[in-house]
């Protein structure tokens, strides 16, 4: 019976009999690594870079280029000061920097770019150890710190501008416009994208296909958007019940904003985000909670990052609350 | 009692070895709070200039009167004296200042700083050695907020002491000047102080071989 296996035979060929036995886990292929995970993400981003290509032309190239470009040799100049092995390799430089070039108004300056990308190599990750070690996501922390030190560029009006010959670009973006002129915008506009905003968060549609294919992938975790899109429906569907109706209100606030992309690219971030089913469940409910209390109550037209911030705050926390114990240990 | 520092060493440890905020990390919070501009930053070390040489003085000539259960309550009360004389003198001359510094001058009594050399110099050691000891601390202070506050002040509104030292084309970085700024600079630059502090020490365990 033993002999029928080929390997076996082969080790019992004399008198010693070598069996090998190795820990779990398992697995043979390295389909987990960093590597193929975050070139997954990629290719789950290009719908949403070729949407805002689309819609910006060469302003979102640029935009999308100084910051890949910047997050990469900042990636490469801090990891050489640490004398660590060379780590670009990886991607995950590269992801940030698309994330951040997809989240930054395509009218502003260089500067803006260059600086989020050094805040979010440089503060958000390299400074915590570097990959892995960092408790907020880094094109968050880049996008915040530029947010706050050149509001007058990122906040609502930075987004308009009449003169470059785009027409998205010469109206307010969809959720100003409704906060602050009470103008709503078409829900078909908003879901195929033919509106203003940030790069990445015009389209919801290709923000879809390319959160869906994370999912599928197994890359992002389904739970995280799940939970987002679960808060802000019921969220949304009572501020509806006081004005425009439920209906409207939900698909409006799905659609419009950075909230698909957000949900999809941003909070699934494996790092900042908790271990288990249930906490990635809830992370995503309290990201879409705090978008919710933003956009209604707060002066920013939009609280996708600042929701993102704030639950990778609160992650390690979840994450006591929920990774289940190990059997034995207790 | 014999190898107490001698009051060269207790000035020279203050203004780097011992720099109070790099190296002892006290009285962060006005070292937070007050750093958006040098000419704020300045004022707030001469107050603790002041109250610091004032107090140390002082207590080291009673030092021999103290009873240890009841220093804490005099070394404040000393201290209390000179902050309200600082605070009443900037809001009768410098109001504008004494405005924008508003609640951490009157902080300074809690400031640790302070009560921290009231306690390991002034009550052990001779007015002269309590004297250059204020000194060097406080030289050490401003030094430090002086190095925090000019790069907020010049991230952030392209001036220093209320003089331009950048082009007007510089983009302001509002968040230099705001709360968030005072911990990012904080933070850098004592990793910077640290890691010259390490590679100094590397180099001398070297030298010594």
């Amino acid at each position: 019976m033993i002999s029928s296996l080929p390997f076996l035979n082969k080790t019992m060929k004399g008198n010693n009999v070598v069996l090998e036995v190795a820990p779990s886990p398992h697995i043979a292929d390295a389909s987990f690594a960093t590597k193929k995970m975050m070139a997954d993400v990629i290719i789950g981003l290009l719908p949403v870079i070729a949407m805002a290509v689309y819609m910006f032309r060469l302003y979102a190239v640029k935009q999308m280029g100084i910051c890949l470009f910047t997050c990469l040799a900042v990636e490469a100049a801090f990891t050489r000061m640490r004398q660590r092995p060379f780590p670009l390799m990886d991607l995950s430089a590269a992801v940030t920097g698309l994330i951040l070039g997809l989240s930054l108004p395509v009218t502003a300056p260089w500067y803006v770019g260059v600086i989020a990308s050094v805040v979010a190599i440089g503060i958000g990750k390299v400074i915590f150890g570097g990959l892995g070690m960092n408790i907020f996501n880094p094109a968050m922390v880049g996008r915040a710190f530029v947010m706050i030190a050149f509001a007058g560029l990122m906040a609502a009006s930075g987004y308009v501008n009449p003169v470059i010959g785009i027409d998205a670009i010469t109206q307010a973006t969809p959720l100003t416009a409704f906060k602050q002129m009470g103008i709503s915008t078409p829900l078909s506009d908003l879901f195929f994208g033919l509106v203003n905003g940030s790069p990445g968060e015009i389209s919801a549609l290709a923000c879809l296909i390319g959160g869906l294919y994370l999912c599928i992938r197994k890359v992002a975790s389904w739970e995280i958007p799940a939970g987002v899109i679960a808060m802000v429906v019921i969220l949304a569907g009572l501020s509806g019940l006081s004005g425009q109706g439920v209906v409207w209100a939900v698909g409006y606030h799905l659609f419009s904003g950075a909230l698909l992309f957000g949900a999809f690219f941003i909070a699934t971030d494996p790092v900042t985000s908790p271990m288990a089913p249930v906490g990635k469940f809830i992370f995503g409910a309290g990201i879409g909670f705090f978008i919710m209390v933003l956009r209604l109550f707060s002066g920013y037209p939009e609280g996708v990052m600042f929701a993102v911030l704030l639950m990778n705050a609160v992650t390690p926390l979840i994450n006591r609350w929920t990774i289940p114990t190990v059997m034995g240990e207790k | 009692m014999a190898d107490q520092p001698t009051p060269l060493e207790r000035f020279i440890n203050g203004i780097l070895p011992e720099n109070p905020v790099y190296r002892q990390v006290l009285g962060m919070c006005p070292t937070l709070a007050v750093t958006n501009n040098l000419k704020g930053a300045m004022t707030m070390a001469g107050a603790v200039l002041f109250v610091l040489l004032c107090a140390n003085v002082i207590i080291s000539l009673i030092r021999n009167l103290l009873k240890p259960h009841l220093r804490i309550v005099v070394f404040t009360l000393t201290i209390a004296t000179f902050v309200t004389i600082v605070d009443r003198f900037l809001a009768a001359y410098m109001y504008q200042m004494s405005k924008q510094l508003g609640p951490y001058i009157p902080l300074i009594i809690v400031n640790c700083i302070i009560i921290c050399r009231c306690e390991v110099c002034a009550s052990k050691q001779s007015v002269f050695t309590a004297a250059a000891d204020a000194a060097g601390q406080s030289l050490g202070y401003a030094l430090a907020l002086a190095s925090i506050a000019s790069v907020r002040e010049i991230m952030g509104t392209g001036m220093l002491f209320g003089l331009r030292v950048l082009p007007a084309a510089w983009p302001d970085w509002v968040i230099m000047v705001l709360p968030p700024g005072a911990f990012l600079t904080l933070g850098l630059l004592m990793g910077l102080a640290n890691y010259l502090v390490a590679r100094h020490s590397a180099v001398e365990k070297k030298a010594r071989g």
